[in-house]
């Protein structure tokens, strides 16, 4: 159930994202989902890819400042309320989000979450009969 | 272990004394022996009965490594050749070598400030000195060697490079003690791995180190590596040699030999003496010297000294580890700034890659400073406001040490310049 995030640190640098993505395609290496998080200098390029291991390694072979970050995936319904309901039961028993990100297509939504307590968080979900991707159903989106 | 109590650990008001009726007589001395300082002392109006106490040293000339080479070769000598024993010279890599001669009286002296250097260290008779400076016109070799047979150890002649003899004869002779500069013991303790001999069968505990500058995290991986406890002497040619100052057991700062070198600590702009404890130029006057003594001699090197008395149970001056040399001061609004305060923040937080490069400029007539650093790769955080509070951790660090305030860029790994020489680490935009 926890994923394996790539986090990238990137200067506000004309073509580095650019490098980033073209480094990953050299290795037949596929982005399923992707964020940036930026300030005045730098930014932290997060995502999911279809082999973290091998992304981690050709990355770092290239001198980029990359990290592997636990997440986790959930699948939620596309209607009014229901990620409201899964925050709910987070917040409740004190799991904070540091971040996340999602999308929706058609009748449902994959969300990524940054917990800061990983294991209640898992422990919560899974109570609550919440929807968790397998991490290699994620790398396979 | 202290060589000579009497004057390492003299009251200091004693020891001002003795400074003071040295001072009157050296520049008795200069003025009728080195028509160089007497022309001087003339342009300023100054006879020796101007100067009575320690206090009327603001009133003498500086001496630059500049007024040395003017006068090369022996033109600041204040005595005949006949009275040199001795000749030693700078490498001169920036022009002609600045040459030093020494009376036998001078060499003397030189070999007793040596002697108080290794007894602190902790070195005496039974040690066996492996001397890895090199002998020759460099004060370093020759220097360290008559210091240590004066105390009795036994003394092994290697010089420098060879390493391979170097670690064969500290295997086999058991060498106590190593006096190199702290980049070539680095380089001995990697040979020394690579030679697979096991580490339990070498003796060596004391590492003598100076000739160049190093820092405390060099200090540290010099002692894990050699297993060794590492000690830093100062010393320059212009003014002895190697044994200038040394380290106590303390390691709280180096001693300085004042009762021979007299130092100052200048505003290196202003020119004016600084309150005890502030940074600025070092400045020697010689109190003893006769081949060629020197009035303030600016060394150039940056520093800070205090006056309190050691643990170790010396009183003579301690002086704060070579922050930079004055020639690479930036001002930037009013207020002096050395690189190597920056270089010694960056090194104090495992945060930060060493290397850094800052860049100055001037925006609407204010100076501005960017900083670029690297992150460690363990201390990249995939949270912005991780990476804003260590950001922010450095900056407030910064301003605490330059008084400043500077714009930090963290920066991708590897995307500073490494150098292989001496690192372009600034760069001045400004057009002044």
């Amino acid at each position: 159930m926890v994923a394996k995030q790539l986090s990238i640190f990137l200067e506000n640098k004309q073509g580095r994202l650019t490098e980033v993505t073209r480094v990953l395609a050299e290795e037949g290496i596929n982005l399923s989902a992707l964020c940036i998080a930026e300030n005045a200098d730098f930014g932290i390029l997060r995502g999911i890819v279809s082999d973290p291991d091998k992304a981690y390694k050709v990355l770092k072979d290239k001198h980029f400042a990359v990290s592997i970050t636990d997440v986790v995936g959930i699948n939620c319904p596309n209607v009014p309320g229901a990620l409201a309901k899964v925050l709910d039961y987070l917040s409740e028993s004190g799991v904070f989000i540091e971040y996340m990100y999602s999308f929706a297509n058609n009748g449902s939504a994959n969300v990524i979450i940054r917990p800061n307590d990983m294991e209640n968080c898992i422990r919560i979900l899974t109570e609550k009969k919440v929807d968790l991707l397998a991490a290699s159903d994620l790398y396979k989106l | 272990m202290i060589w000579n109590e009497n004057i390492e650990c003299m009251d200091r008001d004693n020891l001002r004394k003795i400074q003071s009726i040295r001072l009157k007589k050296i520049v008795e001395y200069v003025y009728h022996n080195t028509p160089f300082y007497r022309k001087k002392m003339q342009e300023l109006g100054l006879t020796p009965d101007d100067i009575n106490d320690l206090d009327d040293i603001a009133k003498l000339p500086f001496t630059t490594k500049l007024d040395l080479r003017d006068n090369y070769p022996f033109g600041l000598c204040a005595v005949p050749m006949s009275q040199i024993v001795r000749i030693h010279a700078s490498s001169g890599t920036t022009g002609k070598p600045t040459v030093v001669g020494y009376t036998r009286k001078d060499l003397s002296i030189w070999t007793e400030c040596l002697s108080r250097c290794f007894t602190a260290y902790g070195a005496g008779s039974s040690d066996i000195f492996q001397i890895a400076y090199g002998y020759g016109l460099f004060t370093g070799g020759l220097g360290a060697h008559y210091g240590a047979e004066n105390i009795g150890a036994s003394v092994i002649p290697m010089s420098s490079g060879n390493t391979e003899k170097q670690i064969t004869l500290m295997h086999d002779f058991g060498s106590t003690v190593l006096c190199c500069t702290p980049s070539y013991s680095l380089f001995i303790a990697d040979a020394i791995k690579d030679s697979e001999l096991p580490r339990e069968d070498f003796k060596l505990k004391v590492g003598v180190f100076g000739a160049e500058p190093w820092t405390e995290s060099m200090r540290k991986e010099i002692e894990e590596k050699l297993a060794i406890k590492a000690y830093d002497m100062y010393g320059l040619s212009e003014i002895a040699g190697p044994g200038v100052g040394y380290e106590c057991e303390c390691q709280n700062g180096t001693h300085l030999n004042e009762d021979h070198f007299f130092p100052e600590i200048i505003d290196p702009k202003t020119l004016q003496p600084v309150a005890p404890g502030q940074m600025g130029e070092l400045v020697f006057t010689h109190l003893t010297k006769e081949g060629m003594p020197l009035l303030r001699y600016r060394t150039k090197d940056l520093t800070a000294l205090h006056y309190d008395k050691c643990s170790c149970g010396r009183t003579l001056v301690r002086m704060d580890r070579i922050l930079g040399r004055s020639d690479d001061m930036l001002i930037i609004r009013g207020v002096n700034v050395f690189p190597t305060q920056i270089e010694s923040v960056i090194l104090e937080m495992p945060e930060f890659e060493p290397h850094f490069l800052l860049t100055v400029d001037r925006v609407n007539n204010t100076d501005m400073m960017e900083l670029k650093v690297e992150v460690r790769p363990d201390f990249y955080s995939d949270e912005i406001n991780k990476m804003i509070t260590l950001k922010k951790k450095l900056v407030a660090r910064l301003h605490s040490v330059l008084g400043l305030g500077v714009e930090v860029k963290l920066v991708e790994p590897r995307s500073i310049e490494r150098s292989v020489g001496k690192a372009k680490r600034v760069i001045d935009n400004r057009k002044l």
